[in-house]
């Protein structure tokens, strides 16, 4: 047996291994090779991607089906720069992600050695922390600690930087498990004085309204939320990423609410008289014109980031908690609210303004999205890109268990879907449909050669409408219908395009051929894509426009010309 | 009359690590705010969470900046989040020692030396640097007391000034 002490690289994945990492996502280069080198003796798993965007997307994918921190590992230069974008769509979203980067040799940091980037440097807005690794012997402590910081408060990516030399000498330093952070604090529960409070505002509260975000699908809060509603006696709306965290499918669930929300989550939102935000943000597409929000609401707020308090919104009560904790615990305090009246006008809403599309005029995305979920999409993983797809995936299928549905929320990725499918797949050995826009499915579709090799379940469903059609879709409404940049001419042959991957693919074009396509699709083992074809001008609604009040939700197509919105793109 | 916006003062308490000083400003900068000072210096040893820091651990900032209050609240938010920043705190009106130092260089002939000595004897400024055409003072004292300072040195013709930007300590036993 040789004595030799472990190489920095080998530590680093011997750290993996001892936080329990099965699988690596990444691409070689230079720069990383004493880590690839190390990963040949590990038995966790490497999956060799064909973009590191790519692989940043299949660790959060990972990452958000599992609760278990993603990992990627790339090389320097190029290699750790294309991550970025995968590193702000995690840390918008709060996903737990461990980014480690080779980086040029430390003797040449700053002297524009080949491949050389200031990645530590890069990375700071888009990271929760990051580390630029000049000594071996830290390699075990900022590892536990990447870990540490990456899962738990609200979670996040956190990139590590190594310089070969530091990967490829000896590191005789020993594991860490002490963490010592001051100043890194992680509420827990929440204090008894303000969860009585809680219940005194809930108990006087005749509409009440359950707002629920991604911080409850993190922490689990889900349980806890449902049996906080059936107690009071209140209805839940979710976020975009909120959803599953309460079963959709739940009488007292009133979907989505905000931009592309229900109508009638959004008129219980403009009529409650209390607003409980669990884990959610009060992001812009939820909150409209902020001034007018909810304005003569109470409103109460648990979140686990303190700087989310005050931030949007002055809530009437801060809860600083794990959304599980503090919901589990303010549950014994609370009875039901009289809210038979509210349900009356709750219920008159949902009668009046049901979601809707027209049957006529070709194939509808929002007719193959309510198959898709009446024929067992309910039950499976859905990832979506962004825009209009996103939008109707969002109102269509229904998300009925937590962890279930992965989609770009704060950061608004397209190319998300399909590398995300591919490592919810993974994570769960369970079917994922990665459901995408045309624009979106081609920013990152060589992973459908990572697809192919991993052999994993995921289902591709393309809603290709030959436009970007949420851009199309704001043009038509408040640009005059001035198309700009919206036409997705030169599109290829979708089919053609996966059948040279070797992936099976069949394509739709008629309303009567979904349940067809889509039974053949469930029924494959491996990954397969179907296309379908839908009407090329299609808009998303009800829609509240950018910036604006509730009262100015547009249910159906405006008949007068709008202005262009305020708010936030 | 022009209206100023009061300028704030901020504490931090944070870890000595490369790129804490970037990771602070860019909590500014993103929001479009403009430090107006900024002192690092190491922290003296402190007992923190239960054990006792070693040399050069942590180090203190004092940053001044002007602006919205809400954002600033934000800020002071953000820059708790940090890993790094064990804690931020906002002095704004609270009871607090203040103090900054300024070296001011003159053009000073025979003619005007007098007087200029005079106001340094004042504002117990010392004469730090003496040549022939040329005076250095050195003033220590708040900040306000070096703005009145500067602006009764400016006929005489300042050539050269240089501020070390604003330290602050919470009075009693209130933490800084």
């Amino acid at each position: 047996m040789s004595t030799r002490p472990p190489t920095g690289g080998e530590m680093v994945i011997r750290c993996l291994e001892r936080e329990g990492v099965e699988v690596v996502y990444g691409y070689s280069g230079g720069a990383a090779m004493p880590m690839f080198d190390a990963l040949i003796d590990s038995k966790i798993k490497f999956v060799l991607v064909r973009h590191e965007q790519g692989a940043t997307h299949m660790a959060d994918g990972f990452a958000r089906a599992s609760g278990k921190p993603g990992v990627v590992l790339v090389t320097s230069g190029p290699g750790a720069t294309n991550t970025i974008t995968g590193c702000l769509t995690a840390l918008m979203d709060s996903v737990p992600m461990i980014v480690l980067c080779g980086q040029t040799i430390s003797p040449m940091l700053g002297k524009d050695a080949f491949q050389e980037a200031d990645v530590t440097g890069i990375s700071y807005p888009v990271v929760k922390h990051s580390y630029l690794v000049k000594n071996s012997a830290d390699i075990p402590r900022i590892m536990k600690e990447a870990f540490h910081i990456a899962t738990t408060g609200r979670p996040g990516p956190v990139l590590i930087d190594l310089p070969k030399d530091v990967t490829q000498g000896p590191c005789t330093a020993p594991f860490v498990d002490e963490i010592r952070l001051p100043g890194y604090k992680i509420p827990g529960r929440c204090d008894a004085a303000l969860l009585k409070k809680a219940a005194q505002l809930l108990s006087k509260s005749r509409k009440p309204l359950l707002y629920v975000g991604n911080g409850a699908v993190i922490s689990g809060a889900g349980r806890a939320i449902q049996q906080l509603a059936e107690k009071l006696k209140a209805p839940i709306v979710n976020t975009l990423l909120g959803k599953g965290a309460c079963p959709e499918d739940s009488p007292l669930n009133l979907g989505m609410l905000g931009m592309h929300g229900t109508a009638y989550a959004n008129r219980a939102v403009q009529h409650c008289d209390l607003i409980f935000a669990i884990g959610a943000r009060w992001d812009d597409r939820i909150t409209g014109k902020v001034s007018e929000f909810c304005k003569d609401a109470v409103k109460l707020h648990i979140d686990i980031d303190v700087a989310e308090f005050g931030k949007i919104i002055q809530p009437d009560l801060s809860m600083p908690g794990d959304a599980r904790l503090v919901v589990e615990d303010l549950l014994p305090l609370v009875g039901p609210c009289d809210t038979g009246d509210w349900w009356k006008e709750l219920n008159g809403w949902r009668k009046a303004h049901p979601l809707k599309y027209p049957k006529k005029g070709g194939l509808r995305a929002q007719h193959v999205l309510d198959r898709l979920d009446k024929l067992g999409g309910r039950d499976c993983i859905i990832t979506t890109d962004v825009g209009q797809h996103q939008m109707w995936a969002a109102q269509f299928c229904l998300t009925t268990k937590n962890r279930h549905w992965l989609s770009s929320g704060g950061a608004g990725t397209m190319g998300f879907g399909v590398p995300a499918a591919i490592g919810a797949a993974m994570a769960t050995g369970k079917p994922a449909w990665a459901i995408v826009g045309d624009g979106g499915f081609q920013m990152t579709s060589c992973e459908l050669a990572t697809a192919m090799l991993q052999k994993v379940p995921i289902k591709i469903l393309i809603i290709n409408n030959r436009y970007l059609g949420m851009i199309r879709q704001w043009q038509e409404l408040f640009f005059d219908n001035r198309l700009s940049g919206a036409d997705l001419e030169g599109n290829p042959d979708f089919v053609k395009f996966a059948d040279a991957f070797g992936m099976p693919a069949k394509r739709v074009r008629r309303a009567g051929d979904v349940d067809k396509v889509l039974k053949w699709a469930m029924a494959q083992k491996g990954p397969c894509l179907v296309e379908a074809e839908v009407v090329k001008e299609d808009n998303v609604f009800p829609m509240i426009p950018a910036g604006a009040g509730y009262d100015k939700m547009l249910i159906d197509r405006p008949k007068v010309r709008m202005d262009k919105p305020t708010g936030s793109t | 009359m022009t209206t100023t916006t009061p300028l704030h003062t901020i504490s931090l308490l944070v870890r000595n690590k490369p790129g804490v000083l970037v990771r602070t400003a860019l909590i500014f900068s993103r929001r479009g705010y403009n430090i107006e000072s900024l002192v690092v210096s190491p922290a003296f040893d402190l007992e923190i969470e239960g054990y006792r820091s070693a040399p050069g651990e942590f180090s203190r900032m004092t940053i001044t900046c002007s602006g919205d209050p809400v954002i600033l609240e934000q800020i002071i938010k953000q820059l708790e989040k940090l890993v790094d920043v064990v804690h931020a705190i906002d002095h704004t009106g609270q009871e607090a020692i203040e103090s900054e130092i300024a070296l001011v260089k003159l053009k000073a002939g025979i003619k005007d030396r007098t007087e200029i000595l005079q106001v340094a004897e004042n504002f117990k400024a010392k004469v730090v640097d003496f040549a022939a055409e040329s005076l250095i003072l050195r003033v220590q004292g708040e900040s306000d007391k070096l703005d009145a300072f500067i602006d009764l040195l400016k006929p005489f013709g300042v050539v050269e000034l240089v501020r070390s930007g604003k330290i602050l300590m919470a009075r009693g036993l209130a933490t800084t």
